[in-house]
């Protein structure tokens, strides 16, 4: 490197220019950058079909489309939520910009690799969604492909499966290029126990993609097998067992919630040390739990299961292990909560939007007792409760946290500031919208609607248009959030180096960071949260 | 919400109770202490922050003590679950229980055959179940009893319902285009009332006023409108309406020949669904009601179908 500045990664002009310097990017920031816009193109089209489902549950009967078309929607919103949105998430938008700058390196491991991750997510994405336009109509099987409905629909259900399966890889790359990063790239003097929380759930994670996609990546496989070349896995025409492709199914898909929740739990335990100028309570502790999830998170799949008819014993067993691993989920809201106590809490909209992770975080968590448990599980199973359940997990936690944390890496992310009147009121409106929304599906679910209902008995429609009237309201609340950050990335006041007076590495560089990050490699001395 | 309906229901909701009971506590609780610290310790309040990195007391408080509440929780859902599981009593009525896109049908010792399920309160009563294309799953709310049932595996359930009355029976696993409507009630009568119902053979063999009417008794219940509109509305399968006479293209092996809709083919179209598939619509998703239908009842709801003009 000569003498002179290195320019920002935002304006180095490489190889290429233009759109094709961003697209052929091996630089870490620029691909998390990449992910995020393709991230939420697909998120701002899976918002929209959710808002269009609860429209049509505003009233009993046929509202605004038929039944064929509401199962279509429920089944594209679930693929392109889970597969294209959360899985990847946070670890590929949050965690390729900042896992680098955070432990000290200049780029991840592999940054071709991680170009290739994108490449792959990208092509994945194509081929699902092309399901929707080609063949015989969208499928309209639910983002599970239960068997054997998949084998007898007529819907174009393969290029679904073959998306998910090409994602997978996705998946599984940028699992293993973390790993590696974290295993040799720290900053000199970074020893494990001084590496920031964000990168070690990033950690726990990456184990949790490398180790459990492949299972899902195989069984979508043998669909592929059992509906092209008729070899009987899950089909019982065909002398195969569908309760296998439901283990087979959730092996993977129970430990993906993890991969989803735990980077979201990072960010949080990123967000409250700056905001509360003090060091994060029980670092350890939180480093543990982590670590516990991603390895109870394996073992607990069949409490999707509990109303398929498994053996008694095995009922017994996922029960009690599902029970354990709620205990490293609570260590964390508890840690999290003190980390508050005796802080001296500066009130600014990211501190805002993890207070509120918090609360929604526990009641998604708390819920899940219900669900944990034998009996109470056989009366929600497959009901409005587990909708409920699991959005106040997988969009109330991943989601609140991914606002967290992009309000709180947004100036550093583009040198600039949003509006913060703009943000406070946007999260205050998608906050109660948020609640009216999915707060009353807890109701319906004990009262015994069950789930991917097109229609409904008029003895559920009160709590239903309440919860269609919280959609529109958050859905309000999320163009105003996404309108502010989207004018202030390009118009915005320029940031400052360190706007909240955080302590870990990414703070101590320039907004926007320079190209390689750092002019030089920083040693570290201290734990990653020290106030003096 | 708590209703002690069934026998199973008792044990489900006291477990409902102890755990919402712990969620609420601990929400409430921990909501509270959160707000009070922010409140307390803003910057304006508490300009400077003391560091503390942690506690081993209280963390080891903070795992044994939610430890020992998650497994009475455990003990609790699994002790309520446990009769949902057991085989039924000796004793108990057994009813068989046919699961198909997209209704339910119920069949008595004494060959009795309706939709919706008649049951006396006070007495054991086991569904012997399967499901003849996918998976659905028997789901009575009011009795907290659910159970999948998988296409090729027979599955079991019992319960005793304890006051009559009229409830909700949903299935609640997806199963495709018409599954919210893959509805009905079950009906618990005292016991004289359904003995009364139950020896009451001659309500299984129709009586009405015509042919036409006996046959639109029979489409009903086996559940036919779920696809087959008779207003000429296109749902899963062919409208009924002014189909009789007609002439219309049929995909048979593969090769399209066009045939009229006589006596015959409707028969046909009953015992053989994939045989002759009208063009525009889908193989594979009727199945035959060969062995549950009789040739008399086949025979009304031809008349009925003539009538539909």
């Amino acid at each position: 490197m000569s003498e002179s500045k290195q320019p920002s990664y935002l304006e180095y002009q490489g190889k290429y220019k233009g759109l094709f310097g961003w697209i052929f990017s091996v630089d870490h920031k620029r691909i998390g950058l990449l992910y995020m816009y393709s991230i939420m193109t697909f998120f701002i089209v899976g918002a929209t079909l959710g808002l269009l489902m609860k429209l049509e549950l505003i009233a009993p009967g046929k509202t605004i489309m038929d039944a064929q078309t509401y199962n279509g929607l429920f089944t594209l919103h679930g693929i392109t939520m889970i597969f294209l949105i959360v899985i990847p998430g946070i670890p590929a938008i949050l965690g390729n910009f900042f896992l680098p700058i955070m432990i000290g390196a200049k780029d991840v491991a592999f940054p071709r690799l991680n170009l290739l991750s994108w490449w792959i997510y990208i092509i994945g994405a194509v081929i699902a969604l092309s399901s929707q336009f080609m063949g015989s109509g969208p499928p309209d099987t639910g983002w599970t492909f239960y068997a054997p409905y998949s084998f007898k629909t007529t819907t174009n259900m393969l290029p679904a499966v073959l998306g998910a399966f090409t994602l997978g890889f996705s998946s599984i790359l940028t699992g293993l290029n973390f790993i590696v990063t974290m295993h040799r790239m720290r900053a000199p003097g970074m020893n494990w126990m001084k590496m920031p929380l964000f990168p070690w759930t990033l950690y726990g994670t990456a184990w949790i993609q490398l180790l459990a996609t492949p299972i899902v990546g195989i069984t979508l496989l043998m669909v592929v097998a059992e509906r092209t070349l008729h070899v009987g896995f899950f089909d019982p025409a065909l002398g195969g067992d569908p309760v296998l492709y439901q283990h087979l199914f959730w092996i993977y898909s129970h430990p993906a919630v993890y991969v989803m929740i735990l980077p979201a739990m990072g960010v949080i335990s990123e967000i409250l040390p700056t905001f509360a100028r003090k060091t994060i309570f029980g670092y350890k502790a939180i480093v543990a739990s982590t670590l516990a999830i991603a390895f109870v998170g394996y073992f607990v799949w069949g409490h999707h299961m509990f109303t398929a008819g498994m053996s008694g014993t095995a009922q017994f067993a996922f029960s009690f292990l599902t029970f354990l691993v709620a205990i490293p989920s609570a260590i964390k809201v508890f840690n999290w909560i003190s980390t508050l106590y005796k802080g001296s809490i500066h009130l600014a909209v990211p501190f805002y939007w993890a207070a509120s992770f918090i609360f929604v975080f526990m009641i998604g968590g708390l819920s899940g007792l219900v669900l944990g448990a034998l009996s109470t599980n056989v009366h929600v199973h497959d009901t409005a409760f587990v909708v409920a359940h699991f959005h106040f997990i997988v969009f109330g936690g991943v989601g609140f946290a991914f606002m967290a944390g992009i309000h709180y890496w947004f100036p550093k992310i583009y040198g600039r500031m949003y509006d913060e009147s703009w943000a406070l009121t946007g999260w205050v409106v998608f906050f109660l919208g948020f609640l009216a929304l999915y707060s009353p599906m807890f109701y319906l679910g004990m009262k015994g609607m069950p789930r991917r209902y097109f229609d409904y008995l008029p003895e559920y429609h009160g709590p239903n248009i309440f919860s269609s009237l919280g959609a529109v309201v958050m859905i309000f609340g999320l163009a105003l959030i996404i309108i502010n950050l989207i004018r202030s990335a390009r118009k915005g006041e320029k940031a400052t180096a360190n706007p909240w007076n955080g302590t870990t590495l990414e703070w101590t560089i320039e907004s926007p960071p320079i190209l390689e990050n750092f002019e030089e490699i920083p040693t570290v001395t201290e734990p990653p949260y020290h106030y003096k | 919400m708590f209703s002690n309906l069934s026998n199973i229901a008792e044990g489900v909701d006291n477990a409902f109770l102890i755990i919402l009971s712990i969620i609420f506590f601990f929400l409430i609780g921990l909501t509270v202490l959160l707000v009070v610290f922010i409140f307390r310790y803003r910057e304006s309040k508490n300009p400077k922050a003391t560091q503390i990195e942690g506690n081993n007391t209280l963390e080891l408080l903070w795992t044994i003590i939610p430890l020992i509440l998650v497994l009475g929780m455990f003990y609790f859902g699994w002790t309520s679950w446990k009769p949902l599981n057991s085989d039924p009593p000796k004793d108990a009525m057994v009813i068989k229980v046919t699961a198909r896109m997209w209704n339910w049908s119920f069949e008595y010792e004494n060959g009795k055959h309706t939709d919706t399920l008649y049951i006396p309160a006070g007495k054991p009563v086991a569904l012997d179940m399967k499901a003849l294309d996918v998976i659905h799953s028997l789901y009575i709310p009011a009795f907290r009893i659910k159970q999948d049932i998988i296409p090729g595996t027979p599955r079991k359930a019992w319960f005793i319902a304890n006051s009559p009355g009229s409830y909700d029976l949903f299935c609640a696993e997806y199963c495709g285009l018409q599954h919210s409507y893959m509805l009905t009630s079950v009906e618990v009568k005292t016991s004289k009332e359904f003995d009364a119902w139950y020896i009451d053979t001659t309500q299984t063999v129709v009586v009405a006023a015509s042919p036409q009417l006996a046959g639109k008794q029979i489409v009903q219940k086996y559940g036919c409108n779920a696809c087959h509109s008779t207003d000429g509305t296109k749902i899963v399968g062919p409208s009924y309406k002014g189909i009789f006479g007609e002439e219309i293209t049929v995909i048979t092996g593969g090769k399209e020949r066009i045939i009229t809709v006589d006596e015959e083919y409707i028969r046909h179209s009953i015992l053989e669904p994939d045989a002759d598939v009208v063009k525009g619509y889908n193989k594979g998703l009727m199945i035959t009601y060969r062995d549950q239908i009789t040739e008399e009842e086949i025979n009304l709801i031809i008349e009925y179908i003539k009538s539909l003009k």
